[in-house]
């Protein structure tokens, strides 16, 4: 046995059963569960802008604009992911260059690049007026900065206002689809694998784009929870109502396609199901047990908070306890389906445990790292654009 | 929003609409440079890979990669696990010697009295690793040797060279194609190391090699084939239970072997159409 550990270096996972040699090294790690977990922070964050920006929903206008700078800021580091990830990211740009088509992998690039622009755009038309205002109060590099963001439109008379709203309105309904389309791509790449009986699903993309939004609207109440304690501004009660049920609207959904997912599988008893039962039983039982329990107490509390029309302080205790426990969820379920899937071999006769490393480019720290970056990146966003309504300014 | 259109573009924004027009024409344009090559995709995919499609000068001189059509044969009962082959994949192809990365490597389907289910190992089980005593070595251990064993076979794999490869399908730059001759090779130049074909890949034939940071598998030896060679595993292999040749030539070994046995492949639901054909597996080989 100490010649095994000798000779097979830290990297190599350890089996039971039978798993293909080339199986034992898994080829996604935490790296590729961090990656849709950042990109379905980002559609979530943008549906509940859209709630606001294109179908006038006037309780979400007070995180409408912080959503926006959110997405923004996840965006920027879900490609980071990726790209440290792979083996010769200097060779990364190929995919645009020379797109192989019928690669799902292919088209992330042009679907993140559109989704970008997008994005760039609604920001630019929603927070138009206040660059104006600060490009004509500040001085210095600051000002020279908000004078180029203007791209030399200073134009804030009600007219133009109201062409603003009518592009952000465009802008934000297309959005939902880029969005949607984003995550629901991601999903395809797990989804369109025959290769890998735990990936190999139509449901997928729905359950991808589905656990996106729960987890995209539980970070925006975590963001706006803590920016308005921060700056210790007064929180939107009716808002942290609406997020309340669009959570418990997306989260009852979810629920019931993940679970049927699992019924479906269990329930067709294919062949090897007995080394898939294991894997739900084995390698991956923290990971589902995580994922069940922090879905279904959020949603026995957002349904008590909101049967019960809970107000004050009460309401933004509950929802960001909900909100914490349903993003460990979303993450668990990337774990459980991007590892487990992993840990379950093409050979249908053996499982392998996956832990990941601390340290390296693979490692939780690396991992980990990109996705608080994605935290600082919104904070110096916020400071460049503050979005906070003029009614939620801090004294 | 009748009033909307009455608006005139303000003054100062009339330039960056018509940019913004302007990249709205270039995305549509590009979607449909996409369609396009997507239509094309697919009626290649849909097709038999047309021959005159590649010119008769691949990559190696002299030789005409539009002539051939290979493939390859293992005769599990002919297979005495000796392990040359992997040995010699790992010295030709300059494959990391380690227990986790292999061009090929063969399995051992062991049934035991009273079992209805085989013990399978391959050489990269713990007992087996501990029994060579050096990663540089291939042994399978003797465990079996007090047990009462009432069938048992050794059963070479290596990649499949599939006709529908969802590995090339899967490779966001095209880096793993399929040549006109059938095989299925990694331009390893061109490999952005991303590791989407090792997932697609049923057959766990795939690995990703460390030192070069891009994915690595068989090539049939394709340095070797092309200028009339054997691939190594078979030049070493005392036994002929690896069989290879070109399909295109009536009277080669691998027309013998297909012709005199009754063949099979592995996981032929996949639809990957593979072109490594077994003799003497049984259902429970995958």
């Amino acid at each position: 046995m100490h010649t095994f550990m000798h000779v097979a270096p830290f990297i190599a996972s350890p089996f039971r059963g039978y798993v293909y040699p080339n199986e034992t090294v898994l080829p996604w790690g935490v790296l590729i569960v961090v990656y849709p977990y950042i990109t379905g922070l980002v559609a979530g964050a943008f549906i509940v802008s859209s709630l606001y920006h294109t179908f006038r929903i006037e309780r979400f206008k007070p995180v409408a604009r912080l959503a926006l700078l959110s997405a923004l800021a996840f965006l920027s580091f879900a490609p980071a992911a990726l790209l440290s990830h792979l083996g010769h990211p200097e060779r990364s740009f190929e995919a645009i260059w020379t797109a192989h088509w019928t690669s799902a992998f292919a088209a992330f690039a042009y679907v993140a690049g559109f989704y970008a622009i997008l994005l760039i755009l609604e920001i630019w038309f929603a927070f138009r007026v206040d660059i104006v205002a600060m490009a004509q109060t500040a001085r210095g590099s600051t000002g020279l900065l908000y004078r180029l963001m203007t791209l030399g439109s200073y134009d804030v008379s009600e007219r133009a206002l109201a062409y603003d709203r009518k592009w952000t309105k465009v802008l934000a309904a297309v959005g939902i689809a880029a969005a949607a389309g984003l995550h629901g791509y991601v999903g395809f790449v797990f989804g369109s694998l025959k290769a890998r009986e735990w990936w190999s699903s139509d449901l997928m993309p729905i359950i991808f784009i589905l656990s996106a939004v729960v987890s995209g609207v539980a970070v925006l109440v975590l963001i706006y929870v803590v920016s308005s304690k921060v700056r210790k501004a007064a929180i939107d009660e009716s808002c942290m109502t609406g997020l309340a049920q669009v959570l418990w609207g997306f989260l009852i959904v979810t629920m019931l396609v993940e679970a049927l997912e699992y019924v479906e599988m269990l329930y067709r008893r294919i062949e090897g199901i007995g080394m898939i039962e294991q894997l739900i039983a084995g390698p991956i039982r923290i990971g589902l047990a995580i994922q069940v329990l922090c879905s279904l107490i959020p949603f026995l509390i957002v349904t008590v908070l909101l049967a019960r029309n809970v107000r004050g302080r009460a309401l933004i205790g509950w929802m960001s306890i909900s909100s914490v426990l349903l993003m460990s969820a979303v993450l668990a379920m990337r774990w459980n389906v991007v590892i487990g899937g992993q840990e379950l071999s093409k050979t249908a006769k053996g499982l392998l445990t996956f832990t990941p490393p601390l340290w390296g480019r693979e490692g939780v720290v690396w991992a980990s790292t990109l996705l608080g970056g994605s935290f600082v990146f919104l904070w110096v966003l916020a400071r460049l654009l503050p979005p906070w309504e003029p009614a939620q300014m801090s004294e | 929003m009748s009033e909307d259109k009455s608006i005139k573009d303000p003054l100062g924004r009339r330039g960056f609409m018509s940019l913004l027009g302007k990249m709205c024409a270039t995305t549509a344009v590009c979607s449909s440079v996409a369609s396009v090559a997507l239509e094309g995709v697919a009626a290649v995919a849909k097709s038999t890979p047309a021959k005159a499609e590649f010119p008769p000068a691949g990559p190696v001189p002299e030789y005409d990669w539009t002539k051939h059509r290979w493939a390859f044969g293992v005769d599990t009962t002919r297979c005495i696990g000796c392990l040359r082959c992997v040995e010699a994949c790992k010295v030709e192809n300059d494959v990391p010697f380690n227990p986790h990365d292999f061009r090929t490597w063969v399995e051992r389907y062991v049934y035991l009295e009273g079992e209805d289910k085989p013990h399978i190992d391959s050489q990269s089980d713990p007992v087996n690793i501990a029994a060579a005593g050096s990663p540089h070595d291939y042994r399978f251990s003797d465990r079996y040797r007090n047990a009462k064993v009432t069938k048992a076979f050794f059963v070479p794999k290596l990649c499949n060279h599939c006709e529908n490869p969802p590995c090339v399908q899967v490779c966001p730059v095209g880096a793993t194609y399929k040549t006109p001759d059938g095989v299925v090779l990694i331009d390893k130049d061109y490999c952005i190391g991303c590791r989407y074909c090792v997932q697609a890949c049923p057959y766990g034939a795939r690995y990703f090699n460390e030192e070069t940071q891009t994915t690595d598998k068989c090539t049939w030896c394709y340095h070797r084939i092309t200028k009339g060679l054997k691939p190594a595993c078979v030049e070493v292999c005392p036994v002929k239970a690896r069989i290879f040749g070109d399909l295109n030539d009536p009277s080669s070994e691998i027309n013998e072997f297909i012709r005199s046995h009754r063949i099979s492949v592995l996981k032929p639901w996949t639809g990957n159409g593979p072109h490594v054909f077994y003799n003497g597996i049984d259902s429970e080989v995958t």
